[in-house]
């Protein structure tokens, strides 16, 4: 099967050289998995000459489309597919968690799932009903449309309509520069980001949920409730190319890219 | 003959100018209609479902479907998208006009041409550079301990800054264009820099410096980065200096990269009221740029 494709991707060079610009491999999707996919990109290149690796992030569900409509080889998904998506074939690369932040000053450490839904919905509005100085709680949401949303809502079993928020994030930064700057605030992000963010001196914290420290360890375990799969959606017919390049991001040697990005490896859940 | 010979190439030559600009001009035209053809086909779907009055109707924007049905709201963000822009208006045109003035009439030669360098620099700063200056610096500072602080003020001030040049520098280039003579006869007549200033080049250059607020409420209306930053998004009416706010260009922004099937649709929906929006604007700034067309009639009537 690998010869096969080995082959098949050696076609090109052998008919000359100019024919090596057609090996182009993009992959459109999740925001979250795209740095890390332009990293084994780079990798995948210097080892493979002659072909290129575009990426270009845009969200998991454009991703999706993306892949589905041809317009990329492969989407990347920062969640579990649908059950209306089940033409396509997601295989996990790393997984992610969602962790809650709050301001760096904030006294609190953890809350309940169920204190979290409360604060979302608007029925708890002061810190001090979880044992923090007292003020108000500003509300950081995501925007309609993005994979942390989705794992978010499905997680706290909230309608994103009931949700109160006061200011709307669309990326990541966003919302961790928003909660950075405001000491009442809760949001949520990548544990990725979030804990990149809060090594390069962000003034942000990680909230436990239920009781579980928002570590790699947990996320890896499955004890830590909040977390997602990293995908790369696949059609049921992929190039060869596309394969190749699978292959190559599940092989435990890009782990140390994986864990660079503050993700967690899926070989180390083996 | 030889007159005539040396003509002849001359008009041929303006033929072909002639020619050459009369295309671009209708390149230039055709180009709006050919957005616009664009954005209404992409805006198809939601054109026919659920139809443009329903962007008017619905209470409010959900318009990923999650079991319950979409909504298409669009009003509070057109009522944001205003009142941002009436907000960075307010700011923007006192300060604009004023320094416009100060540097085209007032301020000593080598201190305007620094000061106009200076504005220049500011109008050449990217948007993004003004949003994240206004995310990390601006927002912290409104908010104080309590409160995001992301919301119209926040928007409006960091819009504000974003227009001042364009109101400062079509100010001054306006009152620069007004004709020595009817200055120096004000001189004259004994008038001092601010009152030439306040009864002679200001009426007579009211058309370009209302040209330029135009422009500047143009950006406004389409500025999109630096107010996505800053105005919290949250969809909802205007209310507190405070409350956040999604502009429509913000709405667009926020969700377009993620957006598939009706919702992108809807959204180009949006972007067609926000088309819509500018035209009206276009129109109505013509209503009030044409009062007053020449600086001879509007000094002469300063003059009376």
């Amino acid at each position: 099967m690998k010869l096969i494709f080995a082959l098949l991707a050696m076609l090109p060079l052998a008919c000359g050289g100019q024919a090596s610009a057609g090996r182009v491999l993009t992959l459109t999707g999740s925001s979250t998995i795209a740095p890390l996919a332009a990293e084994m990109g780079l990798r995948f290149e210097a080892v493979n000459p002659g072909s290129r690796v575009d990426v270009q992030s845009g969200g998991s569900s454009r991703g999706i489309a993306d892949v589905r409509a041809g317009h990329a080889d492969i989407g990347m998904a920062s969640r579990a597919l649908a059950a209306s998506e089940e033409d396509l074939t997601p295989v996990t690369i790393a997984r992610d968690g969602v962790a809650l932040i709050v301001h760096a000053d904030n006294v609190v450490t953890e809350l309940t799932s169920e204190q979290v839904r409360r604060i979302y919905l608007g029925e708890a509005s002061d810190w001090s009903e979880f044992g923090g100085t007292s003020g108000p709680i500003t509300v950081v949401n995501k925007a309609e449309g993005r994979a942390t949303l989705t794992v978010f809502l499905e997680h706290f079993g909230l309608d994103s309509r009931a949700i109160q928020a006061d200011v709307i994030a669309g990326e990541n930064e966003q919302a961790i520069k928003t909660v950075a700057g405001t000491p009442g605030a809760i949001g949520y992000v990548s544990i990725g980001t979030a804990m990149v963010d809060r090594e390069a001196g962000v003034t942000i914290k990680l909230l436990a949920l239920d009781g579980v420290q928002a570590t790699h360890q947990n996320v890896s375990s499955g004890a830590y409730p909040l977390s997602r799969p990293l995908n790369l959606v696949l059609t049921t017919s992929p190039s060869p190319l596309a394969l190749e390049f699978i292959e190559f991001a599940r092989a435990p040697e890009q782990n140390d890219l994986i864990l660079r990005e503050s993700f967690v490896p899926m070989a180390e859940k083996l | 003959m030889r007159t005539s010979l040396a003509i002849a190439p001359r008009t041929r030559q303006d033929r072909a100018l002639g020619v050459v600009l009369r295309s671009s001009a209708l390149l230039a035209a055709s180009l709006i209609f050919l957005v616009l053809l664009f954005v209404v086909f992409e805006a198809r779907g939601a054109l026919a479902t659920p139809g443009f009055g329903a962007f008017f109707t619905d209470p409010s924007w959900h318009p990923v479907d999650d079991g319950t049905g979409s909504e298409y709201g669009v009003l509070p963000m057109l009522a944001a998208t205003l009142a941002t822009t009436f907000g960075a208006l307010l700011i923007a045109t006192p300060l604009g006009i004023g320094a416009g003035v100060f540097n085209a009439l007032v301020a000593p030669a080598p201190f305007a041409l620094l000061h106009r360098s200076l504005v220049e620099i500011l109008a050449g700063i990217p948007s993004v550079v003004y949003g994240l200056w206004g995310l990390v610096v601006l927002v912290p500072w409104i908010g104080g301990v309590s409160h995001s602080g992301q919301g119209l003020l926040a928007a409006s001030i960091v819009l504000s800054l974003m227009l001042l040049p364009t109101i400062t520098l079509s100010t001054e280039a306006a009152l620069l264009a007004v004709p020595k003579e009817q200055l120096q006869a004000a001189a004259a007549l004994g008038l001092g820099p601010i009152a030439r200033a306040r009864l002679v080049a200001v009426p007579a250059a009211r058309r370009g410096i209302v040209a330029g607020l135009v422009l500047a409420t143009g950006r406004a209306v389409g500025e999109t980065m630096a107010v996505l930053m800053v105005a919290g998004n949250v969809v909802a009416w205007p209310r507190g200096l405070r409350d956040p706010l999604r502009t429509l260009t913000g709405n667009i922004a926020l969700e377009m990269g993620y957006a598939t099937e009706s919702h992108r649709s809807a959204l180009f929906v949006v972007g067609l009221v926000l088309m819509l929006c500018v035209a009206l604007l276009v129109i109505l700034a013509g209503l009030f740029g044409s009062g007053e067309n020449h600086s001879v009639s509007a000094s002469g009537s300063a003059g009376r």
